[in-house]
């Protein structure tokens, strides 16, 4: 059990989920019982309520959450990866080997070669009968197909393997084998070396360091794989060293060499057409022999001591780890460690789906402002002039329109202010004020950019929308303006206008205006051609003007359009945002995705999505709370 | 005085597949001040373009309507409204929209307050002031409905149907206050309905209309409404005139509606 407050989170929350699904399933069917007696199937009210269910089904994600990251097994086998590394190490020097068996493929691999160099000659020799060459050129050329098969096909016959090969195979099959006695042994290797225990325990734990699983051993089981891995990477170069070269090997090599040799070159008589198809034909012939004369082609029954000694390696390896082999099966669905040159990772689930203690422990520390993401918090605030913030709502043009002219340089190199520089300053906010503390941070970013374009759609789109909806002139005017922009994906318009605006926020604050522009334009004028003649008729029998109807009468009656409009501009303004965010920009929750993926942080990608969700709700229960507080007579008129 | 004079009124729609429609033909009626007029007659004979031509929402296409000597061009306050499903503005409380005239006229709400107070007690609606609309039955928001257009002190009220979505016993509460109201504030009242009942009990005089084209049909003038201050409604109708004008009338509006239609086999 890891003891650190975050493992004991994680082990004190995978209990008690379990124990909140039993329960809560348990409390479910009960009810169910007890409405067993009226239950009607098709009954819109048995859907309704059953907060339990919303319980259990809640547990069930985040059970799901940490059992498939692995935040479990990290909580509750806090070494098991570590000595994962040590078995991983083991595979990994037993690949070469593996492979030449039909462990986990279907084919013995001499078999697999034999198939495919056996199928090209066939090829090779169908080819013959079609060369644009002479007779007795083309006898030539069959002869090196011929001599070729003879060499593939007497390495495959046991008669003529050479004793110095078949007591290297028979040396490694020992190797293995005292490897495998090594595993078995209770006390192989010794004690520790205390250097490399030390070593070992100074290592980072498991999720804490820059490299994911601590890679040397530090238990006794970590040690004997360690160095059962050692000794057998040393083995399996041996091995995957050992040639099928007899002496009979040697004379169908030179027999080839020597054929290849003869037939080279074209004969001159041969038209450049027909030689060239000649020539590719030798090259082929060519390749086979490079592919044959490797040696690695034994007799089927040569390597069988090296197989059975690699699946009883297997097998003890497998005794030993015991439960550790358990841990890796069930603790850690989808996937296991490897090992690589260097260092171990998780692969599967655990490597792509964070642990929920990293991504929380990622948030907190992005959270803190000193660092933040790319040395931008995430939602901060700095100390900012007030000057600056008057500034940014007065134009700078108002002062150009004061009388005069700026001042220039005098003769002793000084600049005298006047009215005007003084206007400007204060346009520009270039004077000192105190100052005051203004949020910061890419969310604070990504918030402002959509509220500023949802402002702007709204301010602009609302009006035009009531004017379309009560004017024919403005809707049939303005109707195919929109929509000749609004069918278009905003992301299709994204690189058009960040190349237009660039990489600020005056591109992305525009894209999202037209998004918000074109919703609240339809939905205005929705609301407007909607309201009952009757209404109208009404606020005139009571002596309203047209501007007063408009008011008092059709703008109230639209505001469910409107506020449903402003509603959906949220949510793909927040959508549109994120994507455009990613396209170009320095700050903004989609940049720090965006950055992150680029890096694969797979825990920070995690925490912007969970983040763009929590905003993204956060958004939508603040819409519904204003549309229950605004129009609570909606559908009840 | 305020009277309404109509004076050969034609009423030409064109639909837009060209053909021209005769709603109104040579309509000409003089109404007295106070008068309380009911208007029936089978559907599409012009009841309700009648009344949308005296509210100004439409232009006649021949001859003229005044109201106290003014030819009507245009809604006005003069000419209040009450609709058949109220018409009320949802999304504003009772006493909101019983203040909206003044309140367009540039009243302040404080200064309505008295007068809303004192027509909520006229409509049976005390203590109703600052409930939602939305929340009303439809009897109560057609109360809200006449006392809105009562505070601005119209002339003449028009009613399109007001009584037409209300169960029986709210609709027989409702005639007695339309009865009242026009006994206590001495209004030129004007009902269009398409119950032969209601017609009768809400009519000092009573207009059939006959359709195509829309036409004044019969004129008749009666006792009941008067009747219907001092007894009990049902007491009214029991009476024996009451019946046979009934039966008069329903024939009269059966046979306009089998000319129409053809003989039913």
């Amino acid at each position: 059990m890891d003891t650190s407050p975050r493992g004991l989170f994680i082990g004190f929350l995978f209990i008690a989920l379990i124990i909140t699904i039993f329960w809560t399933w348990l409390h479910g069917r009960k009810i169910i019982a007890t409405e067993k007696s009226d239950a009607v199937f098709g009954n819109p009210e048995r859907a309704l309520g059953g907060y339990h269910w919303v319980i259990a089904g809640v547990s069930s994600v985040l059970l799901m959450w940490i059992f498939f990251s692995w935040d479990a097994a990290r909580s509750f086998f806090p070494k098991a990866a570590n000595e994962l590394c040590q078995v991983a190490k083991v595979t990994s020097a037993l690949n070469p080997v593996r492979s030449v068996f039909p462990i986990e493929s279907r084919l013995l691999k001499g078999t697999e070669l034999l198939a495919r160099d056996s199928r090209q000659l066939n090829e090779l020799e169908a080819q013959l009968s079609n060369l644009p060459v002479s007779d007795a050129d083309r006898a030539e050329l069959g002869k090196s197909v011929d001599l070729l098969r003879n060499m593939m096909v007497s390495m495959a016959n046991s008669d003529n393997l050479d004793a110095a090969t078949e007591t290297a195979i028979a040396d490694i099959a020992q190797r293995f084998d005292e490897v495998t006695a090594n595993l078995a042994s209770p006390d192989y290797p010794g004690e520790p070396d205390a250097a490399a225990l030390e070593k070992g325990l100074a290592q980072p734990e498991w999720g804490r360091g820059t490299t994911e699983v601590p890679t040397l051993p530090t238990t006794p089981l970590g040690f004997k794989f360690d160095a059962a891995a050692k000794d057998l990477s040393v083995i399996t170069k041996d091995f995957s060293a050992i040639k099928n070269t007899s002496a009979n090997f040697q004379s169908n090599l030179d027999a080839v060499n020597a054929q290849l040799a003869l037939v080279k070159t074209s004969p001159d008589s041969l038209e450049p057409a027909d030689a060239t198809v000649r020539d590719r034909f030798v090259k082929n012939l060519g390749k086979m022999a490079k592919r044959i004369d490797d040696g690695k082609l034994f007799p089927a029954a040569a390597l069988d001591p090296v197989e059975q000694s690699l699946v009883q390696l297997e097998n003890v390896s497998r005794d030993q780890q015991g439960s550790l082999l358990w841990v890796d099966r069930i603790a850690m669905p989808s996937g296991t460690i490897v090992a690589g040159n260097t260092s171990c990772s998780e692969q599967g689930s655990g490597r792509w789906l964070p642990k929920p203690s990293d991504t929380i422990g990622t948030l907190v520390r992005l959270a803190d402002p000193n660092i933040g993401y790319k040395n931008i918090p995430l939602f901060w605030y700095e100390m900012r002039p007030v000057g600056e913030l008057v500034a940014f709502f007065i134009p700078d043009f108002i002062a150009d329109l004061v009388p005069g002219k700026y001042p220039r340089h005098g003769e002793d190199g000084t600049i005298t202010e006047n009215l005007k520089t003084k206007v400007l300053n204060v346009a520009t906010g270039n004077y000192s004020s105190p100052e005051v503390p203004v949020p910061s941070g890419h969310i604070w970013d990504s918030i402002v950019r959509v509220l500023v374009g949802l402002f702007l759609g709204i301010i602009l789109g609302v009006p035009l929308g009531l004017f379309m909806g009560l004017s024919r002139f403005a809707k049939g005017f303005f109707d195919p303006l929109i929509e000749l922009y609004r069918p278009v994906p905003p992301l299709a318009w994204a690189p058009l206008i960040l190349t237009i605006f660039g990489i600020g926020d005056d591109g992305k604050i525009f894209l999202l205006f037209m998004v918000a522009f074109a919703i609240m334009v339809i939905s205005a004028r929705t609301g407007a051609s909607g309201t009952q003649l009757s209404k109208i008729h009404a606020a005139h029998s009571l002596g309203a003007t047209n501007r007063q109807i408009l008011r008092k009468v059709i703008l109230p009656n639209s505001l469910p359009e409107i506020l449903t409009g402003i509603r959906i501009s949220i949510g793909v303004c927040w959508g549109t945002l994120v994507a455009a965010e990613m396209l170009a920009g320095t700050t903004g929750i989609g940049f720090v995705e965006n950055v992150a993926r680029k890096q694969s942080d797979y825990e920070t990608i995690w925490m912007t999505i969970i983040l763009l969700g929590l905003l993204g709700l956060l958004f939508d229960l603040i819409m519904r709370w204003v549309i229950r507080r605004t129009i609570p007579w909606r559908g009840k008129g | 005085m305020a009277d309404l004079i109509s004076d050969n009124l034609n009423m030409v729609f064109t639909t837009p597949k060209g053909e021209s429609v005769h709603a109104l033909k040579d309509v000409s009626f003089t109404l007295k001040q106070g008068e309380l007029l009911s208007v029936l007659g089978p559907s599409g004979c012009g009841k309700t373009t009648l009344l949308n031509i005296i509210a100004g929402f439409l232009r006649p296409t021949g001859g003229s309507i005044s109201l106290d000597e003014n030819e009507i061009d245009g809604p006005g306050v003069e000419r209040g409204m009450v609709f058949q499903q109220g018409a009320l503005f949802e999304w504003l409380t009772v006493a909101e929209n019983v203040d909206f005239g003044l309140r367009m006229k540039g009243a302040n709400r404080k200064d309505t307050a008295n007068k809303v107070e004192e027509w909520l007690d006229i409509v049976g609606l005390q203590g109703f002031g600052n409930v939602p609309t939305y929340q009303l039955s439809g009897g109560m928001q057609q109360r809200v409905a006449l006392a809105r257009c009562l505070i601005n002190d119209p002339d003449v009220i028009l009613m399109d149907e007001p009584l037409g979505a209300l169960d029986a016993l709210t609709r027989e509460k409702m005639q007695s206050l339309v009865l009242k109201i026009w006994k206590e504030t001495g209004k030129t009242i004007m009902i269009i309905t398409h119950s032969v009942e209601e017609a009768l009990l809400l009519g000092e005089r009573l207009f059939v209309m006959a359709p195509r084209p829309g036409r004044l049909h019969k004129e008749y003038r009666l006792p009941f409404a008067e009747w219907g201050l001092g007894q009990d409604l049902r007491d009214v109708k029991n009476h024996a005139q009451f019946g046979e004008n009934r039966e008069e009338i329903l024939e009269m509006i059966w046979n306009m509606e089998e000319e129409i239609m053809g003989k039913a086999s």
